[in-house]
């Protein structure tokens, strides 16, 4: 099949790299808002259109431990969830990166219960932010899918091999139709190339193991094995960079670690991830034509979490604000917040930074909102952010 | 580690390479060097297994007392290709390599022509209790794999706590023999009959006591083309507080006593594999084992007869189980002289 405009969801999109990909193995459990993504693809199994061995396991539990074990027998192995799907994998989460398992996931992303709610949020993908995965955030529909794609050549390069997840936020992204251009199956595959495992476990003349315990007090290798993984994401960040352009190259839509978006000369920047990214980038369209100085960082890679390259985007601005689509739980402002605030510290002339936390279990995100907290930080930046640096976007009192 | 190991066998049924268990101890798959305690009955079963059977193999292993002490970063006893992925999920991840050998044979990727066999091995606590979902998720995916529990009847890896495996009136360290409550008041959960439950082409409980049933069931269990489950009795001298060296002789008692039937279910048929010509007292059994010391004294009678009463209940049901579903060949009626 030749590239193709089609009429897609995200879901759709994801399932559509699937078909492209033919992984070997795909093991999911439903979850709203991540189901159509196991429907799209369970038809493509269905109709020969994939050599995949799709598992449908019992729980998500399940689903990533059936995907560790795939990924250490030798396959090029896939899933998706959502919310508490993510929350029941988190322990084999860190289980597939501590054995460096180049396994991807699509997480279409949801709040956490309780209440119970099926709309979108980050919360899920923060839950999994110290779980040694790289995590890739996607705006839109395109971006969902050309994410992925991406995503299976940075887990697999031999300088990261790490699991890598790729978000869409849930709701938005995952069930709303967009065009998307689908390339050539060829050029996929060809982009993505043969999945060459390292140590299979198939290759039974030459038997490994895979993790084994490390307890010998003083003589045990857990340490080591961590700060390996750190190098991991440090090599990552480059690799992203580099597989970004690469893709850009070859079918004319480049990525990188952020977007920044009209930053050129601005005096004041939001800040966010994700799909609502698109929303902000109309205030700013807007701010821009009424003559106000504003841009956006939209960041793609919140881990490896790029801090010199945010550092040196954000350093001249007089007023950042931080949008997170998670609560701050406690902390002093939600994971985004944090991180930029961290990445600006030591700066001489630091600049003015708060933080909005919007969009939690669905709450809508309108310009209007991002136009008060442009005005909020105008406000700030003059009389100083004060005690408290996290106000909430479209929250009823 | 070898490149190959070489595990030819006699094939024949109900014998084990007792040369290689003997002689050939540098191709045993698992590897000295280990830290199973003395006597424990976990390597005397994988002893067999791997003496019954000349498969290549991947071995995934749920945490527990084989796990923790067959490999210690940057040492491993194992010499077949083996995965630790976490307690509960040891099915889920052989399901995963299972598919990926199915994907990969497909699409021309697995050069390997023998068959290679993926064994899941987890003990009570990783198969009755937190892993029986992945177990029966995995078990009615139908996916090709055997399943051996080493039934040691507790959590022994963290210590001797009860699970679903221990019998009544055991004294664990979460259900202690005190002066109010004499030990576990429950009764053992009966995992294989729910594995039978499943349907699937071979359910076997065994005992490594009788090692050439066991090897004889290993055999169809690897053989049966489909998911197979295996539960053996696994003595664990630390928590049972036996004798390191009366082992076997103990298990043997389970047997004898009807207390752990030997049988098979294969294809819906039970067939009960041996049948003690006298069946022992229970007393026999929960003689000699420190964690039914209590139970065995006096004023504690009423904890025997029930012991005794359950263990012939769920014996005469599987008799019954047996008749019902044709595992007894019935006897041709003897033709009348014309």
């Amino acid at each position: 099949m030749t590239q193709q405009t089609l009429f897609l969801t995200g879901n759709e999109a994801i399932a559509e790299a699937w078909r492209q990909i033919n992984p070997d193995v795909v093991a999911a459990y439903p979850i709203t808002p991540s189901t159509t993504i196991m429907e799209s693809f369970t038809q493509s199994v269905a109709d020969g259109l994939v050599d995949t061995e799709m598992i449908c396991v019992e729980s998500e539990h399940s689903a990533m431990s059936a995907c560790v074990g795939a990924a250490a027998a030798g396959g090029r192995v896939m899933t998706a969830t959502s919310a508490n799907g993510l929350a029941l994998m988190v322990e084999v989460l860190y289980i597939a990166s501590g054995m460096r398992l180049p396994i991807t996931l699509a997480l279409a992303t949801r709040a956490l219960s309780a209440p119970l709610n099926i709309h979108g949020d980050h919360s899920d993908a923060m839950l999994m932010r110290d779980a040694g995965w790289i995590i890739l955030f996607s705006e839109g529909v395109q971006e969902a899918y050309d994410n992925f794609l991406q995503a299976v050549r940075i887990a697999e390069h031999p300088d990261v091999r790490l699991p890598v997840a790729v978000t869409l936020d849930g709701m938005q992204t995952t069930h709303q139709l967009e065009n998307l251009i689908s390339e050539d199956d060829e050029a996929v595959r060809d982009f993505i190339g043969e999945f060459k495992p390292y140590y299979p476990l198939v290759d039974v003349d030459n038997p490994v193991t895979y993790g084994a315990c490390s307890v010998s007090f003083g003589e045990d290798f857990y340490f080591e094995s961590k700060r390996q993984q750190e190098e991991a994401f440090k090599q990552a960040l480059p690799v992203i960079e580099a597989i970004g352009k690469e893709y850009g190259n070859r079918f004319g839509r480049s990525y990188e670690l952020y977007e920044a978006y009209q930053l050129q000369g601005a005096e004041y920047a939001l800040v966010m991830m994700g799909a609502n990214a698109g929303t902000a980038k109309d205030v700013v369209d807007e701010l821009r034509a009424e003559g106000k100085k504003v841009g956006l960082l939209k960041l793609r890679s919140f881990r490896p979490f790029p801090f010199a390259a945010v550092t040196e985007v954000l350093k001249g601005l007089r007023g950042i604000a931080v949008c997170d689509r998670a609560a701050p739980r406690g902390s002093s402002g939600g994971p985004l917040f944090q991180e930029i605030r961290s990445a600006l510290y030591g700066l001489d002339q630091a600049p003015t930074i708060i933080n909005f936390i919007y969009g939690l279990g669905g709450r809508q995100l309108m310009p209007e909102h991002l136009r008060g907290a442009i005005e909020k930080l105008q406000v700030a930046t003059m009389t100083g952010p004060g005690d408290d640096l996290v106000g909430y976007l479209n929250l009823r009192n | 580690m070898p490149a190959t190991i070489d595990r030819t066998s006699d094939k024949k049924e109900g014998t084990l390479n007792l040369r290689k268990i003997a002689f050939e101890q540098d191709k045993e798959v698992i590897a000295p060097g280990h830290k199973l305690c003395p006597g424990c009955g976990i390597t005397v079963i994988m002893r067999q297994l791997f003496a019954a059977v000349d498969y290549p193999m991947i071995v995934a292993n749920a945490t527990g007392c084989l796990e923790v002490c067959s490999g210690n970063l940057p040492y491993t006893s194992w010499r077949v290709p083996w995965i630790h992925n976490a307690f509960e999920n040891c099915s889920a991840t052989a399901s995963g390599v299972d598919a990926a050998m199915k994907a990969m044979r497909r699409k021309g990727k697995l050069l390997e022509e023998r068959p290679i066999k993926v064994l899941a091995i987890g003990g009570d606590g990783g198969t009755y209790d937190i892993g029986l979902q992945a177990l029966s998720g995995a078990m009615e995916r139908g996916h090709e794999l055997v399943y051996l529990c080493f039934d040691n009847q507790g959590y022994m890896n963290t210590g001797g706590q009860r699970s679903s495996s221990t019998p009544f009136g055991s004294s664990t360290k979460t259900t202690p023999a005190g002066k109010k409550i004499p030990g576990k008041q429950q009764e053992r959960k009966d995992l294989t009959l729910i594995m039978a439950a499943h349907h699937i082409p071979y359910t076997a409980q065994a005992s490594p006591s009788r090692w050439p049933d066991l090897a004889k069931k290993i055999r169809k269990a690897f053989d049966c083309g489909g998911p197979a489950f295996l539960n053996c009795l696994s003595v664990c001298p630390t928590d049972w507080k036996t004798d390191v060296q009366q082992g076997l002789n103990i298990t043997q008692t389970a047997v004898d006593t009807c207390y752990w039937p030997l049988y098979e279910v294969e294809r819906g048929v039970v067939r009960v594999t041996y049948k003690p010509k006298l069946k022992k007292p229970v007393t026999d059994w929960l003689a000699n084992q420190g964690r039914f010391k209590h139970v065995l004294k006096k004023g504690n009678e009423w904890m025997v007869e029930k012991i005794q009463a359950e263990v012939d209940r769920r014996w005469n049901m599987l008799l019954a189980l047996e008749a019902a579903t044709g595992g007894v060949e019935e006897k041709k009626p003897v033709k009348a002289e014309a």
